[in-house]
């Protein structure tokens, strides 16, 4: 979904509304950024509308969202670092992504330099007999993105997780601000690889709405294959990973070989295994040919015939289903205060698909089953990625079916002056919010990428606590969070 | 069932597949084979690191395990710690967040020991480059024995990567 921004007046009062809104269950919250002198605000209401709200920060604070609203804690620290705000009446006055190992402070609002020396970080308190800690990371032992997760344990049981991350910021938002659309277009593919193709689509459409302009048909043809193929792709890759976290590597070795088959794939018919940079504002960089739908139709009917029999597989084994059954469970009502998207939130109830309720092309013309477990556990998250498998394979096929000729890119017009708009873009991790903001040469003046991990990790740290240490792989694969998205 | 699991994974997926679709990795698979014994005797650990990737590079490293690329069959290993690590293979533009974590593994890997960058903000910090918040490519924080570019390398990039590493690289 992407439309025209049609903003609030910066208005401490309907700030606190907003606020009010999504305390009391009457809105999700979409997403809370900083911009220049201000903090913005997306909700989505029950109805389906978007609310778009902005505190004036004139003396350099806000009233917290935070404070009322749990799922605001993480995006509104990261928003204080960046731009060097006060939340007011926030609880949690931790930065969140600055470790102090920056040059400066606020790099997006007024700069000031820093020595480099890093900040202490006291983390949160568990406290009672025989408890211990146990800090993993950055570095992790697997080959993963790296943060830091500390465990409080008692014995066996997780008492508490917290997470700290931040360590793979490498300053997105201020390097897109003065770039033009391409660039733009470069930096949003590469801040979550695995959702390269999600995140071109999500800024291209923000920059197309912006613009007012439309990409041509078959491009949303084109965009929707590649969305797909990255779909499956993941979950192939997670659904083995889970699989290899309770030492079951035959899965692992099965989904594994799938997954080589889609990017191979990918690579025949888009030129980039994991399609990176195919996607741009106005269109996508590369066309189709008939060689290479047929390579995409071949994948398609391999996936069916081999991909039942793994389901079986995992539907059959006992001693696998032991480790996944009951494990790390997310509760329904917290899935649905923070409005958390993706397989996540749908394993846990939460009947939510952009794709389907913020409907886009070539989406909007098509009918698709959005699968939903309600159980909240590893095994229910497994089977909303294997029924979504079944799902894109039939989406991919009506898409080649529905593919029209034509064009594949719209030159993008000049803008009259400065303008701004929003995509709404379902991502294989859940629904990716990007703003954009252009000023009147063209130029980006502010882009925001929000990525569906925001409000998952803190989940994360709900659906551990009570399990045992050992069970942590498991429920942490089968989130499978992005590090990257979410540090930018 | 089982017959068509089990079976899915023999021959000739993993020897003859690959070479197939692929002769070029066919023949550099020979070739790393080779190569990683003459220097190391079958046996190369590798640690990754991750100073600030998009992510985009460590599914291309994992793609190095699944059955057509099967890197372990030459020898070559990912480890879970440094202190077992003859190679640390570091992906990311070294974000100054995880410098320090970066140089502390490094410390932390027994000599003789080499490091690769893979890809191509940790050559240079690539389209990060010049950001506040980036050292600036892997070679700025730790020696670096061997770049391999791309966004993200290839597996069979990875593999030509490590190949040249064993030819070249004595310690």
């Amino acid at each position: 979904m992407s439309a025209s921004l049609r903003l609030s007046p910066a208005n401490g009062a309907e700030w606190r509304e907003a606020a009010r809104l999504l305390a009391a269950g009457e809105a999700t919250l979409m997403s809370l950024w900083g911009d220049e002198g201000r903090m913005r605000m997306a909700l989505r209401q029950a109805s389906g509308a978007f609310l778009f709200v902005e505190a004036a920060c004139e003396d350099g604070s806000f009233p917290s969202v935070a404070a009322v609203h749990a799922p605001a804690d993480r995006l509104e620290r990261a928003a204080c670092d960046l731009f060097g705000f006060t939340a007011l009446e926030a609880a949690d006055k931790r930065r969140w992504l600055d470790h102090g190992r920056w040059p400066l402070r606020h790099p997006l609002g007024q700069p000031v330099p820093h020595d480099g020396a890093p900040d202490a970080y006291p983390f949160l308190k568990a406290e009672g007999e025989g408890l211990h800690q146990i800090p993993v990371g950055p570095v992790h032992a697997g080959i993963i993105e790296p943060g830091h997760f500390r465990f409080h344990a008692g014995g066996e049981a997780v008492v508490r997780l917290e997470e700290r991350l931040g360590y793979v910021h490498k300053g997105v938002d201020r390097l897109m601000r003065g770039a033009n659309l391409e660039r733009g277009g470069v930096l949003a593919a590469r801040v979550s690889g695995d959702s390269t193709v999600a995140y071109g689509v999500a800024f291209a459409r923000a920059v197309e709405a912006a613009l007012g302009i439309e990409a041509p048909p078959r491009a949303h043809g084109l965009r929707g294959l590649m969305a797909e193929l990255e779909r499956i792709a993941n979950h192939f890759g997670d659904i083995g990973a889970v699989c290899n976290d309770a030492a079951f590597a035959l899965m692992h070795a099965h989904c594994g070989i799938l997954r080589e088959r889609t990017l191979r794939t990918a690579k025949a018919a888009f030129g980039h295994r994991l399609m990176m940079d195919a996607v741009v504002p106005g269109g996508v960089a590369v066309d189709l040919t008939s060689e290479g739908a047929e390579t995409i139709r071949a994948l398609v009917r391999h996936v069916r015939t081999t991909f039942p029999s793994l389901v079986q597989l995992y539907d059959n084994t006992a001693s696998l289903q032991d480790r996944t059954v009951g494990t790390g469970v997310l509760d329904a009502d917290l899935a649905r205060r923070f409005g958390v998207g993706g397989v996540v939130g749908r394993a846990s109830g939460r009947d939510f698909d952009a794709r389907r309720d913020c409907p886009y092309p070539p989406y909007d013309a098509m009918s698709f089953k959005v699968p939903i477990r309600r159980a909240g556990d590893v095994n229910a998250r497994i089977w909303v990625r294997i029924e979504e498998v079944g799902e894109s394979l039939d989406l991919i096929e009506t898409m080649l079916l529905r593919l029209s000729g034509g064009p594949v890119r719209a030159t993008l017009a000049s803008p009259g002056g400065a303008c701004e708009s929003f995509a709404l873009i379902e991502a294989f991790r859940g629904d990716v919010f990007a703003h954009v903001r252009l000023a009147d040469d063209g130029l980006v003046a502010r882009c925001h990428l929000r990525d569906a991990s925001w409000f998952q990790w803190p989940l994360l740290e709900a659906a551990i606590e009570g399990n045992i240490v050992a069970d942590f792989p498991l429920c942490n694969k089968s989130f499978n969070c992005s590090y990257s998205g979410c540090d930018l | 069932m089982r017959n068509t699991l089990l079976l899915g994974l023999r021959p000739p997926l993993t020897e003859s597949a690959p070479g197939a679709e692929d002769p070029e990795l066919a023949a550099l698979a020979a070739t790393v084979k080779e190569a990683a014994e003459r220097a190391l005797g079958r046996s190369l650990a590798i640690r990754h690191v991750d100073a600030g990737s998009c992510n985009g590079c460590e599914l291309e490293i994992h793609a190095l395990g699944n059955a057509f690329y099967d890197l372990e069959r030459f020898g070559f290993r990912f480890v879970a710690s440094p202190r077992h690590a003859d190679v640390l293979l570091v992906t990311g533009p070294v974000t100054l967040n995880m410098r320090e974590a970066l140089q502390r593994t490094y410390d932390a890997t027994p000599g003789p020991k080499w490091v690769v960058a893979s890809g191509g903000c940790a050559a240079d910090g690539g389209v990060f480059a010049g950001s506040y918040a980036i050292a600036g490519g892997v070679s700025s924080v730790v020696p670096v024995d061997l770049v391999i570019p791309g966004c993200p390398p290839s597996p069979a990039a990875l593999l030509r990567g490590l190949l040249a590493l064993m030819t070249g690289g004595s310690k």
